[in-house]
């Protein structure tokens, strides 16, 4: 089996009020070296064995269809062995 | 005439609309997100609600339903369609309508009356309404905050697309009348065909004097005018 690791995030002219919500607590904790924090979307998509680039172009398809909004994200996949 | 009403898993603003056009004269039905036939109604409205709990993104889902396919055929034809709020969120995720809705900027979720600015009394959804007057409904989400980029909206501008606007009682648009950040304070858009309308705010919760406001009402005679002329 292999696994398609999906990570979907905001543009980055997007505003993300719940990143900078984060950034400001984690600072308010003291962890002031953090220079910005955005929060996106990770999908876990799970394959037969295919080939990586066979994968790879099934997991452009469904993006382009579903799994994506181009208007404000982007995405980008790394498939692993599952 | 005849409206038909699109029912998904999570819509909740469907009887509240059927109840409006019913008590307005029309004969209303719901479509089943399963159905495939959408062609024999004069016009299509997609409600409000949670459609598939709002997984994945709001609308993304609804946006696949077999009944889709149907609708996207008879809004290539001209055949009048309203999304209200998650109906907007789906007509936009279906790619009828340009741009995109984000989290509302303060991350809350908003239920309270607005004003609206009409800025275009001569669309089919518009022509019962009152120029210059500020319509009062209700918004209530927590995805409502309209984007699209900057060529998407001056070509709304343009072609005088953007039907809606947030503003003050007076009908002034301020940034203290936008109550979730939207690009522009836009409240509610249409295709260029200008037979389709998205819109955030509930016409449907304010069409009877007694709830507040009948200004919504409005919007439903527009539609009716324009389909029995």
């Amino acid at each position: 089996m292999k696994i398609a690791r999906l990570y979907v995030s905001l543009k980055p002219d997007i505003l993300d009020p719940q990143g900078k919500t984060i950034h400001h607590a984690l600072e308010a904790l003291g962890f002031d070296a953090v220079a910005g924090c955005r929060v996106g979307k990770y999908i876990e998509l799970e394959f037969p064995d295919l080939p990586d680039e066979e994968i790879n172009s099934r997991v452009e398809k469904m993006c382009d269809r579903l799994l994506v909004n181009p208007v404000m994200e982007t995405w980008r996949v790394e498939v692993v062995e599952g | 005439m005849q409206f038909g009403i699109l029912v998904f898993p999570g819509s909740n603003c469907d009887r509240d609309t059927f109840h409006v056009l019913k008590s307005l004269g029309n004969s209303v039905e719901y479509i089943w997100y399963r159905d495939t036939h959408t062609h024999e109604y004069d016009a299509l409205v997609i409600p409000g609600g949670f459609s598939y709990g709002d997984y994945l993104r709001t609308g993304s889902i609804a946006a696949t339903a077999p009944v889709m396919k149907s609708l996207q055929e008879d809004a290539r034809q001209g055949k009048p369609i309203i999304g209200i709020c998650n109906g907007f969120q789906i007509l936009l995720e279906s790619g009828l309508l340009p741009g995109a809705l984000l989290t509302n900027r303060d991350l809350k979720f908003i239920c309270h009356d607005v004003h609206l600015k009409c800025e275009n009394c001569d669309t089919i959804f518009s022509s019962a309404l009152v120029p210059e007057t500020a319509l009062q409904m209700p918004v209530a989400h927590h995805t409502g905050n309209y984007f699209a980029d900057e060529t998407v909206i001056a070509g709304l501008e343009e072609e005088e697309r953007i039907l809606f606007r947030y503003c003050d009682p007076t009908g002034t648009v301020s940034r203290e009348s936008n109550p979730n950040g939207s690009v522009g304070n836009i409240a509610g858009i249409l295709n260029r065909q200008k037979n389709i309308l998205g819109m955030m705010p509930h016409p449907e919760r304010a069409a009877d004097s007694e709830l507040g406001s009948a200004d919504g009402a409005g919007v439903f005679k527009s539609m009716m005018e324009c389909i029995i002329a």
